[in-house]
């Protein structure tokens, strides 16, 4: 019995790939907004690996495919970690600390969908991150 | 209907031809090599291989081949422009350089199609020698190949295996060394080759010509201890007069006679006479099959090609053939018994020649279980009606002027059923002449089976012989035949008499014929002759040979005697397929 | 199963897989499970990428980094320090060689900012082993397309009207094609895909079923719904092993899925698809001796007319199109003729891969959109000439096309321009050729190979191409006078317009094109017996300047057939009758007291 007996099978089996493979295409687009979690040891310890898949699942959960979550060396900023580094084209980026896993459904809603930055969040930069 | 302009003339042209058609039809001219068109028996070979009859088309970059290149409305054809008479030198001299230059010691020479085209081009140099491609010759009893002499035309590979469909020759290798062989390469006589010779009689150049013997027999007749005789096939002398210039269809026998004894043969026989006496063997066999529940059908056996495609194709049918051997083999048998005896000659001083127009002969002649003794073959040499033309060009004699000659007796007494043996359904005609008054015991005035005459593959008829009705099957080629005996394998088809002929239109399209170049109307034009000199015969019926009588009541008793079983029937072996 | 964080993309084309990119992999998966990383990262082994001479590649998403020339050795260390701390490995990164830049992303590397990947969409970015990664990307969505909402004059036009001309070298219009096979008359009709790809160094059609085999299939179905064809071949090369084998899991796959088969996705369309291997005759690439490998008879070209579009395979309407061709098809129909139209050039439109080799820096495949100049080609997305040197001619179209000066650098490339130029497009071979090339040899070379390769049947190919391969033989060698320069010329005009198939037709190119670009070349190897560019052998001579021979016999040790002789501390002397030209000598030599003339 073949396995797609229609186009609606089709186009199931397509929306359910994309999702796994996703990432991957959004990643080759200039225009993708990226996350970047700084999974240095300090970070680990403050918990940024919860935050990374929180941000992950907030993500999936409002079906957006223009954002990808990047995991960094440390970023420097240890005093607040877990960090998270903003990177929007055609904005300057902005670097927000202490961003538990708690929190990433704010950043999120707020930040990306809403356009409202965190104000409370964000550390100011005092050095340009080596690559 | 297309209108074109060929050469600056405009010419309206039927629908759907090739543009080499529509330069023929309006009576322009371009050579060609490759090319080869049978209609009667449906053979093309069409390769556009040869590169010859390329012509300029009006708007096209790039030369065209007249052989394939469908007509279209409009066209604009140059047959002899500077760039297609360029390119036609060119692509000769090519096929020139990569081929031996020994045309004076050809077997081939003045009869060659490549040596022709470039008389007729006018080649006298040649800026694209270099390299040759070498081969190693193939010689057998019956055919000798020469592929470094092979130009690629595949014709022979189309007889072989469109037409014959026995398969032994095919193209081989790519690139420069590629000819056409047989796989592996193995000598013919190690493959299924029926040495039927319609690869010889197309081939254009020397890569494919019969093994000749005109020096052997030479030597016996200048050997004052042998006692030459020769016999000729019915269908020589319809066609021996082409080598002379003579228009096909021209019965020269008398010429053809006293050439022969001229040749210094001490006698000169008729194969006519064997064959008579083959219908009498043959037919005795029929009857004994039909009244005792033989194995029927019964098929002639007087065609070595057949014969030995049989043995290789469909060996559990080899009970089927008649027993009697070809004429040729029955007539050597009694030219060293009978003959010998009569005029105390000893046989193993006497040389049996025999003049065909068939290589597969050649072959025949050499099969071990053909001969009646242990001591000496029934027919020493065969020669083919080319070699007898050449003979006598060699001896100086002017055809023109010979006189009308007669056959010795007593083997050259024949009757109009013998010389119809040397087309395609004439041996089934001769057959049923005979069987007819046997069976019924009444005359036969319709001496003429129109239903089984014609060029079509395949023939089949209904012959009411008194109250039975005999089946009748003719075919000619080895293609049409395999189609037969499938078919009566499978049993669709009832038969009780079967003629098969290996060459198209039968022995008179054979391999040693003077060659036909693809016109198959010189064939049919022999076929023709054929039935004009059986007409011409006082006697039309086998039987009625006096000198076929007067052998069984002196010598061989009746047919299917112990005697002449010993001396005129022969069996066949179960060969491989290769 | 969590969701993946990570994916590290391995490319699993020929080139790095016989550079050990399956070492790799398993390097990849046995570090990981001992990381307990297995659920959180990807490992996807994909097609080729195309940036050969950097392999083998290893790209890590999502933060798009491209890793180059990567060994098992390197894994550890991308685990640890990428995966694990999220910090690149420099040293693995690709470094423009102009600017000397590191560059992470490769959509920022000249080698891609260039392309535009339509055929090769799929390549490097999926699993070609995974059929939803096909799915996910459209994969199937364009058949689906045809067989509901369009029919089969539907599907014609749009392909017609999106200008998509045969991308296997002959150029002609895919949508008239099609329709004379839908026209034609015949119970059965067939698709064949010419997977042959013969031109030696092209790997376009290889890295296409390497890498992204649905596309081929889905494009095969396509044309066959337009046409009403309901059988398929892919006729491949046999020496391609990495291709069938994706090949057939993809079939396997297709047909599980019931994209091939009886009612495919519940239409009345039914289609399969079955492989035939080549068996290593170049000749079989041209489409009549193609159909009649396939047939099981000698593969020979016949004449055309009778095309195969009314007269084809076991002489019923047949449609031949090459892989890059078909694996068009699903885009145009999805994205719309007008959107094809917008790339390209107005006779050419679309894109084309290449096969970039040679002398050139980044050695690899690339698509770009037809328009684009060489000089955009070569210097941009190729990376310039390789070790700094002066650029000479580029060959375009393998052995049927030509070479190209530098003068012609700025003619944007499409099928009309390079014909123009005395070459063709070819299936898209681009060869570059440096200073130190030969341009009488390259042409031998290229004859040696349509020599081998021809079939034998007509005339001037089997026997006017030896016979100028004979004349270029003298050439080089020193023996030939000035009438054999025009010798070539004729005869090789003469077999490009008698010969029986585009094989024959076309092998004069190369000798024609540097004849007309490179004559001085020829004409030094015949009068002055000299090779400019100190290639061919036997005009080659090596002499040791006495005045700057110190004796240190070094040259005397390495030569292989000892034609140096001399004392230690004297100069040294070659014995140019025992000489086999090898450069051995002129290669050890450090104190450059031997020439090369």
């Amino acid at each position: 019995m073949p396995i797609v007996k229609s186009v609606a099978d089709l186009m199931k089996i397509k929306e359910q790939a994309k999702e796994k493979i996703q990432v991957r295409k959004t990643a080759d687009s200039e225009s993708k907004v990226v996350l970047k979690v700084a999974m240095g040891t300090c970070g680990i310890a403050s918990g940024a690996k919860e935050t990374f898949s929180a941000l992950i699942e907030e993500i999936d959960k409002r079906k957006l495919n223009n954002i990808i979550v990047v995991q960094t060396g440390c970023m420097g900023y240890c005093h607040s970690e877990p960090t998270i580094e903003v990177i929007e084209p055609g904005k300057d980026s902005i670097i927000y600390g202490k961003m538990t896993k708690d929190r990433a459904g704010e950043l999120i809603q707020k930040h990306i969908i809403d356009g409202e930055l965190l104000q409370d969040s964000i550390i100011g930069k005092t050095h340009q991150v080596a690559k | 209907m297309p209108n074109v302009i060929i050469n600056d003339i405009k010419v309206e042209v039927p629908e759907n031809v090739t543009v080499l058609e529509a330069i023929r039809l309006s009576g322009g001219y371009v050579p060609t090599l490759c090319h080869m068109k049978l209609d009667d028996i449906k053979i093309e070979n069409n390769p556009a291989s040869c590169r010859i009859c390329m012509v300029e088309v009006a708007g096209r970059r790039n030369l065209a081949p007249a052989c394939v290149t469908p007509i279209a409305e409009g066209m604009v054809i140059k047959t002899h422009s500077k760039k297609a008479v360029n390119a036609r030198r060119t692509v000769l001299q090519l096929l020139l350089s990569n081929h031996p230059q020994d045309c004076l010691k050809c077997a081939k020479n003045g009869q060659c199609e490549l040596q022709d085209l470039a008389s007729e081009l006018f080649i006298t140099t040649n800026p694209y020698m270099g390299n040759k491609s070498t081969h190693k010759k193939d010689v057998s009893a019956a055919i000798i190949r020469d592929p470094s002499k092979c130009i690629m035309c595949r014709k022979c590979e189309t007889m072989c295996n469109s037409f014959q469909t026995v398969g032994v020759l095919s193209a081989v290798d790519r690139a420069f060394d590629a000819v056409v062989k047989p796989t592996f390469d193995l000598p013919l006589e190690q493959t299924n080759c029926t040495f039927c010779g319609q690869c010889v009689a197309v081939c254009p150049t020397g890569a494919l010509v019969a093994h000749t013997y005109i020096d052997e027999v030479w030597q016996e007749i200048d050997n004052p201890k042998k006692h030459v005789v020769v016999q000729t096939a019915p269908a020589v002398r319809v066609a021996i007069a082409e080598e002379f210039g003579y228009e096909p269809g021209t019965i020269s026998t008398g010429k053809l006679v006293s050439a022969l004894r001229a040749l210094g043969f001490d006698k000169v026989f008729d194969t006519d006479f064997a064959a008579d006496l083959t219908i009498m063997e043959e037919a005795t066999e029929f009857l004994d099959r039909i009244k005792n529940g033989g194995y029927m059908p019964m098929l002639t056996s007087c065609c070595p090609g057949w014969v030995k495609f049989l043995e290789h194709q469909f060996p559990s049918l080899v009970e089927m053939p008649s027993s009697a051997k070809s004429p040729q083999q029955m007539f050597g048998a009694i030219a060293k018994s009978f003959y010998a005896e009569k005029n105390n000659i000893d046989p193993k001083d006497m040389t049996v020649v025999s003049i065909m127009p068939c290589i597969a002969k050649k072959y025949e002649a050499g099969r071990p279980e053909i001969n009646s003794s242990d001591e000496y073959k029934d027919v020493d040499y065969v020669l083919t009606t080319r070699e007898l033309a050449r003979m006598i060009k060699e001896a100086g004699l002017n055809f023109d002027t010979l006189p009308e000659g007669q056959y010795d007796s007593p083997l050259g007494e024949s009757t109009g059923a013998a010389v119809i043996f040397g087309r395609t359904g004439g041996v089934a005609e001769a057959a049923l002449r005979t069987a007819y008054e046997w069976i019924t015991g009444k005359n036969l005035e319709a001496v003429e089976f129109e239903a089984i005459r014609g060029y079509e593959g395949v023939r089949v008829a209904e012959v009411k012989v008194g109250e039975r009705t005999v089946r009748v099957a003719v075919s000619h080629g080895l293609g049409n035949t395999r189609k037969l005996l499938e078919d009566i394998q499978a049993g669709k088809l009832q038969l009780h008499l079967i003629e098969v002929m290996a060459c198209p239109g039968g022995c008179v399209g054979g391999g040693g014929q003077p060659f036909h170049h693809g016109n198959f109307d010189i064939i049919k034009k022999r076929t023709e002759a054929l039935n004009r000199a059986d007409r011409n015969m006082p006697i039309r019926k086998s039987h009625e040979n006096p000198a076929i009588k007067a052998l069984y009541e002196e010598y061989l008793g009746k047919p299917a005697s112990e005697k002449a079983h010993h001396l005129l029937h022969t069996h066949y072996l179960e060969r491989e397929w290769l | 199963m969590g969701k993946y964080k990570q994916f590290i993309l391995i490319c699993g084309g020929t080139g790095c897989s016989s550079s050990g990119s399956g070492d790799i992999i398993d390097s990849f998966n046995k570090a990981l499970e001992e990381k307990g990383l297995k659920d959180e990262v990807q490992i996807v082994r994909t097609g080729c990428f195309g940036f050969c001479e950097q392999g083998p590649i290893v790209k890590v998403l999502p933060d798009d980094t491209f890793y180059v020339k990567v060994t098992e050795k390197d894994v550890e260390n991308i685990v640890n320090e990428h995966i694990i701390k999220g910090r690149r490995v420099q040293r693995l990164l690709y470094v423009e060689p102009s600017e000397k830049e590191k560059i992470e992303e490769y959509i920022k590397m000249p080698f891609y900012k260039k392309q535009i990947r339509v055929v090769l969409r799929n390549a490097g970015a999926i699993n070609p082993e995974n059929v939803e990664e096909y799915i996910a990307n459209d994969g199937y969505s364009a058949l689906a397309k045809a067989l509901t909402e369009m029919s089969q004059d539907d599907v014609l036009k749009s392909i017609s009207d999106s200008g998509l001309r045969g991308r296997g070298g002959g150029g002609f219009p895919t949508g008239m094609k099609w329709s004379f096979a839908k026209r034609a008359k015949g119970d059965k009709k067939y698709i064949i895909c010419n997977a042959d790809e013969g031109d030696p160094g092209a790997f376009m059609d290889r890295s296409v079923m390497e890498g992204d085999p649905h596309s081929v299939i889905e494009g095969m179905s396509i044309a066959a719904y337009a046409i009403g064809a309901q059988k398929g071949y892919v006729y491949i090369r046999a020496e391609y092993p990495l291709a069938v084998q994706r090949l057939r899991k993809a079939l396997n796959d297709a047909r599980e899925y019931g994209f091939l088969g009886e009612n495919v996705m519940g239409t009345n369309f039914s289609f399969d698809i079955e492989v035939r291997l080549g068996a290593g005759a170049f000749v079989c690439g041209e489409e009549t001796a193609l159909i009649h490998s396939i047939e099981g008879k000698r593969g020979e070209p016949t004449s055309k007319p009778p095309f195969p579009a009314n007269s084809g395979l076991w002489k019923k309407p047949t449609v031949i199109n090459n892989v890059e061709t078909l694996a068009q098809i699903p885009v145009i129909l999805l994205k719309g003729a007008d959107w094809f139209r917008k790339l390209g050039t107005e006779k050419s439109p679309g894109t084309k891969v290449f096969a970039l080799a040679g002398a050139i820096n980044n050695v690899g495949l690339v698509e770009v959109p037809m328009g684009i100049t060489l000089r955009e080609i070569l210097y941009e997305i190729g990376g310039g000439i390789r070790n700094n040197k002066q650029f000479k001619a580029v060959q375009t179209g393998g052995p049927s096309g030509g070479c190209i000066p530098a003068k012609y650098l700025d003619t944007p490339i499409d099928f009309d321009n390079l014909i123009a130029l005395g070459s063709m497009m070819g299936s898209g071979g681009m060869i570059v050729m440096d200073e130190d090339t030969c341009m009488v040899d390259v042409s031998k070379f290229y004859l040696e190979f349509t020599v081998d390769e021809s079939c034998g049947k007509c005339t001037p190919c089997r026997i006017g191409n030896y016979r100028l391969h004979e004349v270029l033989e003298r050439i080089t060698s020193g023996r030939a006078v000035i009438e054999d320069l025009d010798k070539l010329e004729q005869l090789g005009n003469v077999i490009k317009d008698t010969a029986l198939c585009g094989l024959g037709q076309t092998s004069p190119n190369p000798i024609l094109s540097t004849i007309n670009y490179f004559r001085d070349e020829y004409v030094a190897h015949i009068q002055d017996k000299k090779c400019p560019a100190g290639v061919c052998k036997n005009l080659i001579r090596y002499d040791i300047n006495p005045a700057k021979c110190v004796g240190c016999t070094a040259c005397a040790r390495v030569c292989p057939v000892q034609a140096i002789t001399g004392t230690v501390k004297k100069a040294h002397v070659i014995d140019q009758d025992k000489c086999i030209k090898c450069g051995a000598c002129y290669a050890t030599c450090r104190f450059g007291a031997i020439s090369k003339i």
